[in-house]
């Protein structure tokens, strides 16, 4: 059978009606105003969070958030600098305070910036952990979830779990032994798939312990359940007033306390995927388990998963404010949008604008996530491509 | 047939049971006996058709023979080789030689791959071509099944059911198989589209010496592809026979009234239809002795207690039917229940 050859020409010039997938999902984001506004005001703040995590660092930053004037305490926004009492090194950008000052005489714009990148990055990093534990334990509950797990292997498991809870709790000796004990499981599990990849029966003290229990789906998703069971924002107090007081515990944290919903969107999607027709005729061809996860499962799995991780940042950036708020966020003399805020709230009659400005902004920036992330999981729908 | 006599494909006593679990140790209470012991031959370069109405098992025959699922006894042999027991590189080959074209051409293409990507995954993955010589195997596949190779880039939601089951067509044959399992692969288009497709069909068999495993619930499809037809009935075989034979000779009572029932196009044609009274009894409590002896027309005492083995009644002709022998030679064309249509 030959080819045409005009047919081929196009084929190799690659022009034969061919859109990039990137410009028919924009084509599509596009015309979604609000989600276009989400991606606006997403734009801003991350300008603004990177600009003021250069402006604000340093010997001499150019907005120094930690600067103390306390004759110019609780200024309203755009009132001027007082020339006579300020040095011109403490004056601020401009010579005004644009979001006005705290009780400290500090200049609100100058701490609202700084506190913009940590919002950003703990809603970043918390997330990025959060859908990347999610994708993998949904994954594989999804995927290999009807397969049963051995006796042996809870013994494992169990073993593996009690050596990091002696880890963490500080009982290095008895980690130690827990991490041996589950070691010579593994050794076992070992010689026991030997002796049956042989062929011959094993000893039947052996096989005695690799009798089924229940699937893998079923240890995972009750612990999903278990770890829902606790109230997170408690439960990430408790572990941040056990940690040290830093920004990156706080991150991993509430990473750590959030993929649970990913978990569940990764795991429906997946076994409704893997009993496609098209999953099938890639396992006919005998395309491998892993290149069926990434190029059939989870691209078609992705835009539950985007959506949600979008609505998680904005989670994470409530959480750690309201952890700021609390007072057990990112220690001071650190600024955050939470501890802006909470310091406000003693001048609320004042100076409403401490209050205002911060809650506003994470109004605004949590509010545009969400418009994002919807208008982006619209966008990369295929079925609303142009036909 | 091209007159050779080897088989390709072998089934032998092949079941699949799916377990009804309970309990978080899922515990299994029962099985729906989906494929209950079915044994045939597909030989090399043969088309074989398998009727049987919805929830009979031929899907999931065709499924296991494939090892998408395992079966729960029996034995698929292909070109002699037992399937379940393959490894390595003895998997890919059966992988390359075996191919499935499914039912629903909206659910077998991946939305968010272009056609060429579709096709050109398992060129890839078996190592056949790459680079622009996979892009050319692709483009001569896309023509080969009726598209133009300039469909490389678009993406399956922008073709047609007929275009897209030319797609799936292209992908199974992309790895240049041996047998194709064709999954009812025209019930989900309308006539036209149908008649275009079987020709495709056939005229790719002709063309690169395939086999074909044609599952379906449709008799006037079945007749115009197959060599051989074997007809399904709760799991198990209940008949199998030459095409000519099938149609002018068939002895089950249940192909009898699937015969019956199946209309011709054309106004002189008057026939009597049996109906058949009655569900498909439940594939989780198949009834005792013949399992057709709940709405078979014809049932006697021996039906509703001695299970009937599938006998060679005639040359080549395998029918499980205790009551055969009482109305041989002449097929009973009326049975006591008929309503005129």
């Amino acid at each position: 059978m030959t080819v045409n050859d005009q047919n081929i020409n196009e084929l190799h010039h690659g022009l034969a009606g061919e859109v990039s997938r990137f410009t028919e999902a924009w084509r599509i984001f596009k015309k979604n105003k609000l989600a276009m506004w989400g991606l606006i005001i997403f734009t801003v703040f991350f300008i603004v969070a990177v600009s003021g995590l250069f402006l604000t660092t340093g010997d001499d930053p150019v907005l120094d958030p930690a600067k103390v004037r306390l004759s110019e305490k609780l200024l309203r926004p755009f009132a001027s600098v007082d020339a006579e009492m300020i040095k011109p090194g403490d004056r601020p950008l401009f010579g005004t305070y644009l979001l006005g000052t705290d009780d400290l005489g500090r200049d609100i714009f100058a701490r609202m910036m700084q506190g913009a990148w940590v919002s950003l990055t703990v809603g970043f990093v918390a997330v990025g952990i959060s859908v990347l534990i999610g994708i993998v334990m949904g994954g594989i509950a999804g995927y290999y979830g009807m397969y049963r797990i051995k006796f042996m292997h809870v013994l494992f498991l169990i073993a593996f779990f009690c050596a990091l809870v002696f880890l963490a709790s500080g009982q290095r000796g008895l980690a130690v032994d827990s991490l041996l004990l589950s070691l010579l499981f593994v050794v076992i599990s070992m010689i026991y798939n030997y002796v049956s990849l042989e062929g011959t029966k094993g000893p039947v003290t052996l096989s005695l312990l690799f009798f089924d229990t229940f699937t893998v789906d079923t240890l995972i998703m009750r612990f999903v359940d278990i770890m829902l069971c606790f109230p997170s924002f408690f439960l990430i107090l408790t572990i941040v007033a056990i940690l040290p007081a830093s920004i990156y515990n706080i991150m991993i944290v509430i990473g750590l306390t959030s993929w649970m919903g990913t978990t569940r969107f990764v795991r429906a999607e997946f076994l409704s995927l893997r009993e496609q027709d098209f999953v099938s005729a890639a396992k006919v061809m005998g395309i491998p388990d892993l290149s069926i996860i990434f190029r059939h499962m989870i691209p078609n799995a992705a835009a539950p998963v985007l959506v949600s991780a979008t609505i998680g940042i904005a989670d994470a950036i409530l959480t750690e404010a309201g952890l700021s708020f609390l007072g057990f966020g990112v220690p001071p003399p650190h600024a955050t949008w939470g501890n802006i805020l909470s310091d406000g709230k003693r001048f609320l009659f004042d100076a409403p604008w401490l209050t205002y400005i911060p809650g506003l902004s994470i109004l605004v920036v949590v509010l545009s996530f969400n418009l994002f992330g919807e208008g982006l999981r619209d966008s990369l729908n295929p079925k609303l491509r142009k036909r | 047939m091209n007159g050779t006599n080897h088989n390709i494909l072998e089934v032998r006593h092949l079941k699949k049971y799916f377990p009804i679990t309970r309990g978080i140790f899922s515990k299994v209470v029962n099985s729906v006996k989906a494929v209950d012991d079915i044994s045939f031959n597909v030989k090399e370069g043969e088309t074989l058709g398998l009727v049987g109405e919805s929830g009979c098992g031929k899907t999931t025959a065709g499924r296991v023979i494939l090892r998408l699922d395992r079966p729960t006894a029996g034995n698929v042999y292909f070109e002699g080789q037992d399937v379940f027991e393959l490894r390595g590189e003895e998997l890919m080959r059966f992988r390359k030689n075996a191919q499935i074209v499914f039912q629903d051409p909206y659910s077998s293409l991946n939305p968010r791959l272009s056609i060429g990507s579709i096709i050109a995954e398992g060129i890839g993955a078996h190592r056949i071509a790459r680079g622009i010589k996979k892009k050319e195997a692709v483009a001569e596949l896309l023509e080969k099944v009726g598209l133009s190779a300039g469909h490389y880039h678009r993406y399956p939601h922008e073709f047609s059911g007929g275009q897209r089951q030319r797609v799936a067509i292209a992908r199974a044959l992309s790895l240049n198989p041996r047998l194709v399992i064709c999954d009812e692969p025209v019930s989900a288009l309308d006539v036209s589209i149908q008649a275009q497709i079987l020709n495709l069909l056939a005229k790719l068999k002709k063309d690169l010496n395939l086999s074909y495993l044609f599952i379906t619930h449709n008799l006037s499809v079945v007749e115009h592809v197959s060599d051989r037809i074997a007809t399904m009935y709760l799991g198990e075989i209940a008949e199998l026979a030459d095409t000519a034979e099938f149609y002018s000779n068939p002895l089950h009572p249940y192909t009898i009234s699937l015969l019956s029932a199946n209309m011709l196009p054309d106004p002189k044609y008057k026939k009597k239809a049996i109906i058949l009274t009655g569900d498909v009894p439940s594939p989780i409590n198949p009834p005792a002795g013949c399992r057709f002896h709940t709405r078979c027309p014809v049932a006697g005492e021996i039906c509703r207690i001695e299970w009937p083995e599938l006998e060679e009644k005639r040359e080549g002709h395998l029918v499980r039917c205790h009551l055969v022998d009482r109305f041989d030679p002449k097929p009973p064309v009326k049975f006591d229940v008929v309503k005129e249509i």
